[in-house]
Formats: C-alpha cells, structure tokens, sequence
C-alpha cells in the first residue's frame, strides 16, 4: 500500500467508515472524527510510518502539520518521511 | 450540623518543603516548574515538570519505612505531619475512635510501578520486592497516615483523576459537618514524575513542552507536578474548646458529573459543581472574591471554566479575581486541588491572591481577572477551589474567613 491507501486505511477506521467513502478533500470533522480520534489517528499514523507527527490537541490547527483534510495529512507525511530519513 | 473549619496545613510540593515556603513562593510568583531529573527522561517529547529537588528520603524516614512507603506516600506522611503539628492534635480513646483519613490520589504509588515493570520486562529479572503491593496501592497513603497518628475511624482514598483532592476534601467536610468524626485529615497526594508517567500523560497530546500559562492566549498544555498536601479538618466547637488556632473554615462543597465525554469538560457541569457549592453554603454569590481555578493550561479547560464561572457569577464574575496555581508547581493531578487548597488559604489568612504567572497574551475566551503574573493584595471574604478532572468528575469546594 502506497501512502495514500494507508493514510485512508487509518482515517476510515477511526471514522467508522469503508476507505471507499474517505476523499483526499474530506476533513476529520466532515468524517465524525473529534479531537481524541484525532490523537488516535495521530499515533496510529506515527507507528505505521515510524515518524513523529508535531501535533498538540491544545491547537490542532496552529502546528507545522496540517490536517485540515486529508491531502493535506498526506502531504505532510511525505514531508515528514523525508525529513526524518535524512 | 458543625461548623468545619481548618486547623492544620502542611505541604511539600515544587514550591516549597512546608506551608511557610510554598506561601512565599506563591507571594514572589516563584516558578516551580524546570526540567525533569529520573531515568530515560532523555526518551520523552516532555522534559519538564514542577518536581519536587533536593528531597532526602532518608532525612525522613528509616530504611524499613521506605521499602513500604513510595514517593507519595513520603509526600504524604511529611506533610501530615506538619499538619498534625500545627494543629497540636493527638488521638487516643473515643477521639481517635471516631477521627480518620481521607486522601485524594490517581495514580498511586507510580514510581514503584515504574521500577518494578522496568525490572521484570526490561531487565528480564524474575524476582520483585516482596512489598510491591502494599508500596503501590493508592490508600497506602492513608493507611500509614492512619497508623503513624492512630486515627482509627473512616479512612480511605478517593480516586477522581485530577478532582480527587476535592472529592476528598468534600467527604472528609462532610463527615465532619455530619458529626460523624469530630477529626477528619484530608488532601491528597500525587507522584507520578518517571517515566512511564510523563509518557502516558505524551501520547495525550496535551502537554506543554516550555510552560504552564493558564488563561494566556499563547497557552500550549498542561505541565505535571508532584508532591502532596494535607490538612486537618476540625469540628468547630471542638477546636474552640481546646483554645487551637483556626486557619479557616469550609463553608461549602458541590460534586456534580458531566455525564458526557471522557476527557472534553463541559461547561454545564462545571457550572453546576460551583453553583452547588454556593447553594449548600448558602454563600451570596457577590461574597465570593477569590477562585483557584483547575486552570491546566489547555485550550478545552481554560475557556470551559472561564465560561461556567461567567454563567454563575454573572456580572459579578468580572470583579473576582480567579488565579491558576499551576503555573508555578503544575498539575499535581490526584493532589492538585490539595496544593490549591492553600492558596486559598493565603487569601483568606493573609490577604495575598496568589498569581498566574507566565501570562503573556490576553484571551478574549478567558476575560476575567487571572492575577496576571504578580500577586495581589486583597481581603477576601469567601473564596473557592475548583477541580474538574478527566471522567468529567468536578467537585468545589468554599472557605471563608473565621
């Protein structure tokens, strides 16, 4: 599985849905996931790429990692993977 | 029913090794919180906490004592007995019959558990202290508190995360008020500063990496602390009689549960915690001056009270003034609201609102009087310590002035 299909993979079972109904532009809270599933989401991503993800619960949304959607998410993980393998 | 009031204090904590210290730190606005020192801190995202340094164990107690006393049940016994001290109680016969221990603690004795897990997985030992058990459960605190003093009646631990000082506190009034013990020591105690404990507390995601700035718009998380208070609960006539000097008096107490999510604290809850406390004390509302707020430093908890206390007090909650001492000795969790508790007492004693110091930024969610940075000079009349812990468990508590 590529980034993508992981990402999706993960998202889709902390929002209780198929990967099927996970779109690139979908956000957490489009999904139904709150603050804890993202904590969750967060870590199950960490462990799957091996990374560490900067993200503070206090302000999901003021951190270097994006999660407004998706894409986004993607994005930085492959940022994050490069960063970190160097 | 019997008045309660409040005839011994004692405390050690990042602040400060008695009451006396911890005053003067909270006066100077004496940040507590520095980097953490114990094992493998070097693998945490989180290096800093209020920790309590350069504390002896063996200053204090023998080598037997501490084979069975972890870190807070230390913290415990050192500040019960500058408690006890201060009150000038001893307990024999009917008194100690009827008097017990009732002490706030989450996380019990961590640091054994800590030792213990790391020796049998990590070290692939087969072999632990024959006295784990009794080190690591959370009423070891009360059970030695009990032993040293020969309180002999209801003594127990609550458990309520970061309110279970409060709860404590709150039962231990009540007892008291009842006539059910003429004698209550309550408070409670937290040591959960190794490694395990701070890592825990990580995959949260709520903990701050530089500092605990309650109420400030550049808030970050939450900041651990340890150590432990405790003070002596006294039916009031009892005190009177034996001529001891009173610290102040418990007037009030309110638990209510969110019922709602495990860790987001609604407001509605809060809102009702302290409202209760004002109605079963029968305290007018504009007499309440002073507020030690749970204050933890995280976005859900600074903007959730300062909306429950505004939904209270209505438009007397912009002339009160509500501090977070966590900002200077962190968040002691199941002992925090006992750390707190004094402060509240300052403010009743001697007129000195403790601050929250590391404010930077206003908060436009947060815009009541936090005593930014620098202590104040006030007389206070009645006053109140929030906590409202994970489990969307809240408990409030109300002194006033003797």
């Amino acid at each position: 599985m590529n980034v993508k299909d992981q990402v999706i993979a993960i998202i889709a079972e902390q929002a209780l849905l198929e990967p099927s109904d996970v779109t690139l532009d979908s956000t957490p809270s489009d999904l139904g996931i709150d603050s804890l599933g993202l904590v969750e989401a967060i870590f199950a991503i960490e462990e799957t790429f091996d990374i560490s993800v900067p993200f503070n619960a206090n302000d999901p949304t003021e951190g270097d990692f994006d999660i407004s959607s998706v894409a986004k998410i993607i994005e930085g993980i492959e940022k994050l993977k490069a960063g970190q393998a160097a | 029913m019997k008045r309660v009031v409040i005839t011994g204090a004692g405390t050690i904590n990042a602040l400060g090794f008695d009451v006396a210290d911890t005053f003067k730190a909270m006066r100077e606005g004496r940040c507590g919180i520095g980097p953490l020192e114990f094992r493998d801190v070097d693998r945490l995202a989180i290096k800093i906490g209020g920790q309590v340094h350069g504390y002896e164990p063996e200053a204090h107690f023998n080598r037997q004592q501490l084979s069975l006393y972890d870190r807070f049940t230390q913290f415990t016994l050192l500040a019960a007995r500058q408690a006890m001290e201060q009150s000038g109680l001893e307990f024999h016969g009917e008194l100690a019959d009827r008097s017990g221990v009732i002490l706030g603690n989450s996380g019990g004795g961590l640091n054994t558990q800590d030792e213990n897990f790391r020796a049998v997985y990590e070290d692939g030992k087969n072999r632990v202290h024959p006295f784990v058990v009794p080190k690591l459960m959370n009423n070891a605190a009360a059970s030695h508190v009990s032993m040293e003093f020969n309180l002999r009646g209801p003594t127990f631990t609550v458990a309520t995360a970061c309110a279970s000082s409060n709860h404590a506190m709150g039962q231990a009034y009540q007892m008291v008020r009842s006539g059910m013990a003429p004698v209550m020591i309550t408070g409670g105690s937290e040591s959960m500063l190794c490694f395990g404990g701070v890592k825990a507390w990580e995959g949260l995601r709520v903990m701050s990496k530089d500092a605990c700035r309650p109420f400030c718009a550049t808030r970050n998380g939450m900041v651990q602390g340890e150590g432990a208070g405790v003070f002596v609960f006294e039916d009031y006539d009892h005190a009177r009689a034996r001529g001891a000097d009173i610290l102040a008096e418990v007037v009030g107490f309110a638990m209510s549960s969110d019922a709602a999510d495990i860790v987001m604290p609604s407001k509605a809850g809060a809102a009702r915690a302290i409202s209760g406390a004002l109605k079963d004390g029968k305290i007018a509302k504009e007499r309440v001056s002073y507020i030690n707020a749970h204050g933890t430093g995280t976005a859900a908890n600074d903007k959730t009270e300062c909306a429950a206390v505004a939904d209270v007090f209505g438009a007397h909650a912009d002339s009160l003034m509500m501090s977070s001492t966590k900002s200077m000795h962190g968040h002691l969790i199941g002992g925090t609201g006992a750390v707190e508790l004094l402060a509240c007492i300052m403010a009743l004693k001697d007129g000195i609102i403790a601050p929250t110091i590391g404010y930077q930024e206003h908060d436009p969610e947060c815009a009541l009087d936090v005593v930014p940075n620098e202590a104040r000079e006030a007389t206070v009349d009645v006053v109140m310590s929030n906590a409202f812990a994970f489990g969307g468990l809240n408990a409030v508590i109300a002194l006033a002035r003797v």
